[in-house]
């Protein structure tokens, strides 16, 4: 294997800069719609107080979920010593960092009081599942920053194992943190499961390395830079298998749902009568999400081709957003149980019936504006630092490659 | 004559044991009749201004739904008087507009029964709602009411997602002439405070007050002779989704 040389991207093209104005421009109007609604309130978007968290929230886990999984590239070479990663362990921290802070800046500017930040991180609740996810959000930035300089500066290399554990067990905890938002919630049929963390870390695996692979194919073919087969079959193949295994947790929980009877109703509701929220799990989830692309990545033809892998990537991207709007906001669509035993037949707030919810444009662009800043950071990064490899040809990547080119 | 006493005080020296005796026989009644004392001042009464809220009271209200007449609202708008809720300044908007409590009507799937009851937060002795809330915005006091810092709420609303009885609104809007003894905030989370500012005055909270059925019973949980107290010993009561273990304060009777 030869020796990785990294280098800053160029970064004057017309290209580089009508890219930077794209996503300029979509994370300026995000944060001009997170002015609005905090200004006029809560009330012009689709939220309300029977659908409390809305889009802002499935963008904001979304991001946040796919920015762990996006560190396990990086693991993968220092954890599980498979140097053919290592190369990318640099822009899989990088990517880890800008998803995470693009999903943070969502969730903050979409509270009520996004102004008292300071008290969310200064006063805790140590019962509360969310006060320990501010600690694990900060705290994965700041030893993911840290493992992201170990592995840039050679002075530091013998602290670079230790870094690199830290940030693996880290991600764990993190994003079952995540998952726990909604697995410790007991009032509502859809979550109060033990199965939320375990899920969503696989699920982060798919999303994080659907964004990686997207960032990787992106970088390389705009700048120019050789990416050889060898990396990209490897990625790939990583795809398809966290997408199977994402697949398998699905399967298990909606089993479980369809075995106890006191989750029939939820069962029903999500998979055959929730009309909207049924359409994008079957169309969006599983078939969007899970099936084309695990067709795509393992079907002779089309695997080889880059462009359907790159599709492969975006549709589980995709599908993440239909899996987090299924859970997060048909999770509360289907109306809470409090009368067990008897049906509400009128009530002033609600309580009768599917609750609606039809995101307003505002959340959309908080959303997509979140994905903008993440993307932004990581098209200057790249540009300011040297996180990108000159080159990952098969040749640079694969020891072996390079044993029989020698021998 | 002093002499003499003198004297047969000298000829008869002090016994210090039985005075000892004596000494702490007297301190032990007095103790025992001061901490009855204490006992009796811990009736159902709210506490003295100046002292701190103890969990020697548990405030409660029992709801008889046999007796919550249909149709009938005035819970609903004595509270929203009383709290300034339902004072908007713009035209209803009903799904986002906060309602602190609500009256609903339900039927038993099986026997077609049919009754009306008001809703609204269930002051549960293990609040979901205080469990979830990342800044310790949502509590519940010593006497078994919870309630809202509105000082650091941040608005994340994980407290009404938490919550079994959806008994809380977040604040979608601005809010003018608000009521001094009942502070809201735009952006942050409310519910009902069981009127802590008339419990704390040794008042009946409002929807108690205004309930002309007497379908509403408010006391301490914790005093056996309280109105309370006496009917959910006779009488058979039930709360909301028990079989969360949440030991609610708010009862309902007839269900």
């Amino acid at each position: 294997m030869k020796k990785v040389e990294y280098l800053e991207i160029e970064g004057n093209s017309r290209g580089f800069w009508t890219l930077a104005g794209i996503l300029g421009l979509i994370a300026a109007f995000g944060l001009g719609a997170a002015y609005t609604m905090e200004h006029a309130g809560h009330w012009i978007t689709g939220m309300s107080n029977q659908v409390i968290w809305g889009t802002p929230h499935v963008f904001a886990v979304f991001l946040i979920v796919a920015a762990s999984g996006a560190l396990n590239i990086a693991s993968m070479g220092t954890v599980f010593n498979r140097h053919v990663y290592q190369p990318l362990g640099r822009l899989s921290s990088l990517l880890a960092i800008a998803l995470l802070v693009g999903g943070l800046i969502v969730l903050v500017l979409d509270l009520g009081r996004p102004d008292r930040l300071i008290v969310a991180m200064t006063t805790y609740n140590f019962k509360s599942i969310f006060a320990w996810n501010v600690i694990l959000y900060t705290g994965f930035i700041a030893i993911t920053g840290v493992y992201l300089w170990f592995q840039m500066d050679r002075t530091m290399g013998k602290y670079y194992k230790i870094a690199g554990y830290a940030a693996f067990v880290w991600r764990l905890i993190l994003t079952t943190g995540t998952g726990a938002i909604f697995g410790f919630i007991v009032a509502r049929d859809a979550f109060d499961s033990a199965i939320y963390p375990p899920m969503f870390i696989i699920n982060s695996f798919a999303y994080g390395m659907a964004f990686f692979i997207l960032v990787l194919f992106a970088a390389y073919k705009w700048t120019g830079r050789p990416l050889g087969d060898k990396i990209v079959n490897r990625l790939r193949n990583m795809l398809g298998v966290f997408v199977a295994a994402a697949f398998y947790f699905l399967a298990v929980y909606h089993l479980t749902g369809l075995y106890h009877t006191e989750r029939h109703g939820i069962e029903a509701f999500i998979l055959r009568d929730g009309g909207i929220y049924t359409k994008l799990f079957w169309v969006g989830q599983v078939i969007i999400g899970m099936l084309i692309p695990m067709a795509i990545v393992w079907c002779p033809r089309p695997r080889n081709s880059r462009a359907m892998i790159a599709a492969a990537s975006t549709l589980v991207i995709l599908g993440g957003l239909s899996q987090m709007y299924v859970t997060l906001i048909g999770g509360q669509a289907y109306p809470l149980n409090i009368f067990p035993g008897y049906e509400v037949v009128g009530s002033s707030f609600f309580d009768a019936g599917v609750n609606e919810y039809s995101p307003s444009l505002f959340e959309v662009m908080l959303g997509i504006g979140g994905i903008a800043i993440a993307m932004l950071a990581v098209t200057f990064g790249v540009k300011i630092l040297r996180f990108l490899p000159t080159d990952l040809s098969d040749k640079v990547v694969d020891p072996h490659h390079t044993k029989e080119a020698s021998a | 004559m002093s002499k003499q006493i003198d004297s047969t005080l000298a000829d008869h020296p002090v016994d210090g044991a039985r005075r000892d005796f004596i000494k702490q026989s007297a301190a032990a009644t007095g103790a025992a009749l001061a901490s009855g004392v204490l006992l009796y001042t811990g009736d159902a009464t709210a506490k003295p201004i100046d002292e701190p809220i103890s969990a020697r009271q548990r405030w409660g209200i029992l709801v008889d739904t046999t007796k919550c007449a249909d149709g009938c609202n005035d819970c609903v708008t004595a509270c929203g008087k009383e709290n300034g809720w339902s004072n908007v300044e713009h035209d209803p908007r009903p799904k986002t507009d906060a309602q602190w409590i609500r009256t609903v009507e339900i039927r038993n799937k099986l026997t077609g029964s049919e009754h009306s009851l008001p809703l609204m937060c269930q002051h549960c002795e293990n609040p979901p709602c205080a469990d979830v809330c990342p800044t310790g915005a949502s509590f519940r006091r010593e006497d078994g009411i919870v309630l809202v810092d509105k000082h650091i709420c941040i608005g994340c609303r994980y407290c009404m997602m938490a919550c079994p009885y959806k008994a809380r609104s977040f604040v979608h809007e601005a809010i003018e002439n608000q009521i001094p003894y009942a502070p809201r905030g735009k952006g942050t989370v409310e519910s009902c405070t069981m009127c802590v500012h008339r419990v704390d005055d040794d008042r009946d909270p409002a929807c108690v007050e205004a309930c002309n059925h007497k379908a509403l019973v408010f006391g301490d949980l914790k005093d056996p002779n309280s109105e309370i107290s006496k009917q959910m010993r006779t009488h058979t009561t039930k709360e909301l989704r028990a079989d969360l273990g949440l030991n609610t304060g708010v009862r309902y009777k007839g269900l």
